[in-house]
């Protein structure tokens, strides 16, 4: 099957950039190199074509209604030109995907009171899952599925905010965490949000597909590959979906992939009786982070162990953290082992000495 | 992108190479391998003493985003090993050919060189 490309495959292409499959994707990995890309975004800022990520509009009478019942934040305390994080489960409670969920602000020039961004390749999934309960609940809203309508571009780093203010008319001061507003960025309305995944602060812009490449183009500082988003997100304990949980592979809830703050149980979504449940109980298993003491670096699948050899658990995502030049990574270990804990991470038969910590594993 | 292929070493399609100097053949990845693999944060090497055939694979390489293991071009004993790539793996990216070598082998059977890649039939590959 071919891959998806973004707008911006013309330009990858021809600055170098090193290109991976992802979600059905064709994207970015590595534009110069990953401790390169990572340090400009911890120390000044970088800019990544985040285009595969999903964009699934809904409006209509309904829209919010619908949407608040399909993820586990509070959707309705959402004001207009607001965010939230939140998961999608299923009705016993396991996370098909994380995603952010806007409220368009009253401006926006396009369809859709809501935008929901799902993870690559869980576009078209998530807007099917969005129409079926509208059908079923028999409400009124509409759903469109606009991944290849519209580019994103995130800006990311400290130095992120005095860049885009010099190339956009939003005013920037005055708007908050997880807050957005439309705004000309490169002569083109786009919607300029205060959002990312890196754990720096920074912007998501949403454009008209088109226009990506304008935009691109005039935030021109180090452009970052999924390499460095990896690397960055590690750092933070940030989740990867498919990876960190996988409704097939690795299904969990979000109690134990550690994101309880998504959760808002005094709200009506699918999943949440059985979540309330969980809450009551504790998980038997959290999401924590393991830091490498011995020289290595833990990967997925690599198992973690009791010094004498007991087994653990398995590690979901694992680096060389660029920042620490130290092997982390996460896995979910029984929920009563405490942060600070001497473990051993397996890696290739030989168990190495490492401790579990509390995420994320630095400090912004 | 061209990459570095001196004409003086031989090499294997796995992306090693070989020098062979009195008998002494010392071991690293090529200049297109580096490239593949970004930046080398860790390199597992054998000890001394071990004895290797050709074809086996005797260590790892991994980078932030990979691993890869790393196969000998010919058959002997380890004797030497780059300890420095140890402390700085980062040298296998900034001098694949020079400091970043990674082991020398006492050459069991020098005809095996014949069967590995000239510079121009593993240049070809990597083009």
């Amino acid at each position: 099957m071919a891959l998806r490309q973004p707008p911006l495959a013309a330009s990858h292409e021809a600055g170098g950039a090193k290109r991976t499959e992802f979600g059905g994707w064709e994207m970015p990995v590595e534009f110069d190199s990953i401790r390169v890309e990572h340090e400009a975004v911890r120390e000044s800022v970088g800019r990544f074509d985040v285009s595969h990520m999903g964009q699934v509009l809904v409006g209509g009478p309904d829209a919010g209604r619908l949407t608040d019942r399909l993820v586990t934040n509070d959707v309705g305390a959402l004001g207009a030109g607001e965010s939230c994080y939140a998961a999608v489960t299923d009705d016993v409670g396991v996370m098909l995907d994380d995603t952010i969920v806007y409220r368009l602000p009253a401006d926006w020039p396009h369809e859709g009171e809501y935008l929901v961004v799902p993870n690559a390749g869980h576009d078209a999934e998530t807007a099917d899952r969005w129409r079926r309960f509208c059908d079923e609940w028999g409400l009124e809203a509409t759903v469109t599925n606009a991944t290849e309508q519209f580019g994103m571009v995130a800006l990311q780093g400290p130095d992120a905010e005095d860049l885009l203010a010099g190339e956009s008319d939003a005013d920037l001061a005055a708007l908050g965490r997880s807050e957005a507003v439309v705004a000309g960025v490169a002569g083109v309305d786009a919607l300029v949000a205060r959002t990312g995944y890196t754990g720096e602060p920074g912007f998501e812009l949403v454009v008209p597909w088109d226009a990506t490449g304008s935009v691109w183009d005039v935030v021109a500082c180090q452009p970052c590959g999924l390499g460095a988003r990896d690397t960055l997100r590690l750092e933070m304990g940030f989740l990867l979906s498919g990876q960190d949980f996988h409704p097939e592979e690795n299904p969990r809830n979000p109690f134990e992939a550690g994101i309880d703050f998504a959760v808002a149980l005094d709200t009506e979504f699918v999943g949440r009786d059985a979540l309330a449940g969980v809450d009551a109980e504790g998980p038997a298993e959290r999401l924590r982070g393991v830091e490498l003491i011995d020289r290595g670096v833990p990967r997925a699948g690599y198992p973690v162990t009791t010094p004498d050899g007991d087994p653990l658990g398995t590690v979901t995502s694992g680096t060389m953290s660029p920042t620490f030049e130290r092997g982390i990574g996460l896995a979910y270990l029984p929920a009563g082992l405490e942060p600070g804990t001497n473990v051993r991470v397996e890696i290739r038969d030989e168990p190495k000495k490492a401790r579990t910590t509390t995420t994320p594993f630095i400090d912004t | 992108m061209n990459f570095d292929v001196p004409e003086d070493l031989r090499y294997l399609d796995t992306h090693e190479w070989v020098r062979v100097t009195d008998g002494t053949a010392r071991i690293g990845i090529s200049d297109f391998a580096q490239d593949e693999l970004g930046d080398v944060v860790f390199v597992d090497l054998p000890e001394e003493g071990e004895q290797l055939a050709a074809g086996d694979d005797f260590g790892v390489v991994e980078s932030i985003k990979a691993v890869s293991d790393i196969y000998t071009p010919v058959s002997g004993t380890v004797s030497a090993v780059n300890d420095a790539v140890e402390g700085e793996p980062e040298l296998l990216n900034d001098d694949p050919y020079g400091d970043g070598w990674l082991v020398e082998v006492e050459l069991a059977d020098e005809s095996e060189l014949d069967a590995l890649l000239s510079p121009d039939e593993y240049a070809d590959q990597t083009a």
